[in-house]
């Protein structure tokens, strides 16, 4: 059943031409960034093989794409939450979802889902471009993992956001400028802060993305985001609850 | 309580924040019921159906669905539900195919019979041709159509109709009224409707809801019954004076339209009025029912209360 809302939900983004846009324009500048990194690694390659235990190919121009990645991600992923449910809710389709025999909770890890298998193929994507180096030198699969592993969770935990504020309301645009709001504020709330045990450190998104990006998985991390995801999920579920009775 | 009504409903009330929507409706539908809801706009009609279908919550009250109380067990409930909302909910990317099986699969229709059900609701709606189709690419007509094959795909045993004739052209209409006629004979339905004739045509048992309230409730027997008596349009060829057609005992009252047409009221049955006309050699030929007694007391009922919502 979260299958079929989830597939329904990935197919009907691929039918609109805003899936293809996005696809299109991330892949176009995430092209340019990993070529420009390219470069640069071209241009001190030299000076590297003088160093002892020097950052590789992995570091120098596979992380920072993935880094951009994550940033443009911050801005794009509220355009693709956005319409998940409030679209549903001003059309009336919901009442198709609401009057069949399945759970909220169902509906919810449906949309869930199928915005995670998006932001799959997206990874995918992303990651053909680093993986092509292959044919030209050795790369560090596991770093290439880990930071694969950490841009889906930190997308999941983006879509669960913006999946909630989706359903908030019924206005499309407002559910993507307080998505992108919420997410912005989450991940630049550490900024100011130097001392690691802060509270707003521990909160912000930014701080448990970067050092998986570094090659270091620590589970601290993968349940903040695990919870954060789940928060989300949960109150998805309830809010739609909570309609039913105020309607 | 019986056990075979496919709905009950006990005490159903519903709040709008301080606005009461749905005061206190109680009501049944056995199967081979088809109900017509009536009553002005922002009576509460849609929100009943809202709250029957489970797209809303009551504040108070119960509703069993084919035994199944809808709150405690919505799941189970529902698989014996067919909605239609005012709205019909549709995916408009999607075609007509891809829609209706992704409905199947939402109503939990087993993976072998979902080609046979989409056959038979295509069939029945009419929609065998248009399978390809995207649903934003068809008429208001045929998307009706679409939203009607979704309630009725997993031939549930009610089945709830927001308006289901709005936006159809009349032989539409028509077909649409035959199918309902038809899926009444094995299914309960519910039918919310502005058309009182539609209502006279198609349903067995009419209720009419004014301001949350349910203030009247009968089957089409005894409205027809009831129908004996009342206001008449009659049209003579060679017409007595008014005051000769007062004359008769039953005639209460008589208003000329103009020459030959005649409005009385009558405390007497139809077929009375026709023997004194013939019996007089007024010349009958035309003797109709002036207002459909349905939609007397559909006024009467909810104009008395004050303005219409």
């Amino acid at each position: 059943m979260i299958i079929s809302i989830a597939l329904r939900e990935l197919r009907s983004m691929f039918l609109s031409p805003l899936a293809w846009t996005v696809l299109a324009v991330i892949q176009l500048i995430l092209a340019w960034s990993f070529f420009t990194q390219i470069d640069f690694f071209f241009n001190i390659q030299s000076q590297l093989a003088t160093l002892p235990n020097a950052p590789g190919v992995t570091d120098l121009v596979v992380m920072p794409t993935f880094e951009v990645a994550s940033i443009i991600l911050l801005m794009v992923t509220p355009l693709l939450t956005m319409r998940l449910i409030s679209e549903e809710r001003r059309n009336g389709s919901i009442a198709l979802l609401l009057s069949s025999p399945i759970s909220m909770t169902e509906i919810v890890l449906g949309k869930f889902t199928g915005i995670v298998l998006f932001m799959l193929i997206f990874i995918t994507m992303i990651s053909l471009m680093p993986l092509s180096l292959l044919m030209g030198t050795e790369l560090d699969l596991g770093k290439l993992a880990a930071g694969m592993f950490a841009l889906m969770l930190l997308l999941s935990a983006f879509s669960a956001a913006g999946l909630y504020l989706s359903s908030l309301t019924s206005n499309p645009v407002v559910a993507a400028i307080s998505s992108f709001g919420l997410l912005l504020l989450l991940w630049i709330i550490n900024s100011n802060t130097g001392d690691a045990s802060n509270t707003l450190d521990q909160l912000s998104l930014l701080g448990h993305f970067a050092p998986m990006l570094r090659g270091l998985i620590d589970t601290a991390d993968i349940a903040y985001f695990i919870l954060f995801i789940a928060t989300f999920l949960l109150l998805t579920i309830r809010q739609l609850d909570s309609q039913r009775l105020q309607g | 309580m019986s056990s075979q009504a496919l709905i009950s409903v006990n005490n159903l009330v519903r709040y709008y924040g301080d606005y009461c929507a749905v005061d206190n409706i109680s009501f049944e539908l056995a199967a081979g019921d088809i109900l017509g809801f009536l009553g002005p706009n922002g009576a509460g009609k849609s929100t009943t159906m809202q709250i029957l279908s489970g797209n809303l919550a009551p504040t108070e009250g119960e509703i069993h669905i084919n035994g199944i109380d809808l709150l405690d067990k919505p799941g189970a409930a529902k698989t014996a539900l067919g909605y239609l909302p005012e709205i019909p909910p549709l995916y408009k990317e999607m075609s007509v195919d891809e829609y209706l099986r992704y409905c199947a699969v939402l109503r939990r229709i087993k993976k072998a019979a979902i080609k046979d059900a989409m056959a038979l609701a295509k069939q029945r709606c009419g929609l065998a041709g248009v399978g390809k189709r995207l649903i934003g690419n068809l008429s208001k007509g045929f998307q009706q159509r679409v939203g009607i094959a979704q309630a009725i795909l997993h031939s549930p045993q009610v089945i709830i109709l927001d308006e289901p004739t709005v936006g159809l052209d009349p032989i539409q209409i028509r077909e649409i009224r035959e199918l309902i006629t038809e899926l009444g004979k094995s299914h309960g339905i519910i039918l919310s409707t502005h058309i009182l004739p539609e209502v006279a045509s198609v349903c067995n048992r009419v209720q009419i809801i004014n301001e949350g309230r349910l203030v009247y409730a009968s089957d089409m027997k005894g409205l027809l019954e009831q129908q004996t008596t009342g206001k008449y349009e009659i049209s003579l060829a060679r017409p007595p004076s008014v005051d000769e057609i007062r004359a008769t005992d039953f005639i209460d009252h008589v208003e000329q339209l103009d020459a030959n047409q005649f409005i009385v009221n009558i405390s007497n049955t139809a077929d009375e009025l026709a023997r004194v006309a013939v019996n007089n050699d007024w010349g009958l030929c035309k003797l109709v029912a002036h207002e459909h007694s349905l939609e007397q007391i559909f006024v009467n009922l909810t104009l008395g209360d004050g303005e219409n919502l």
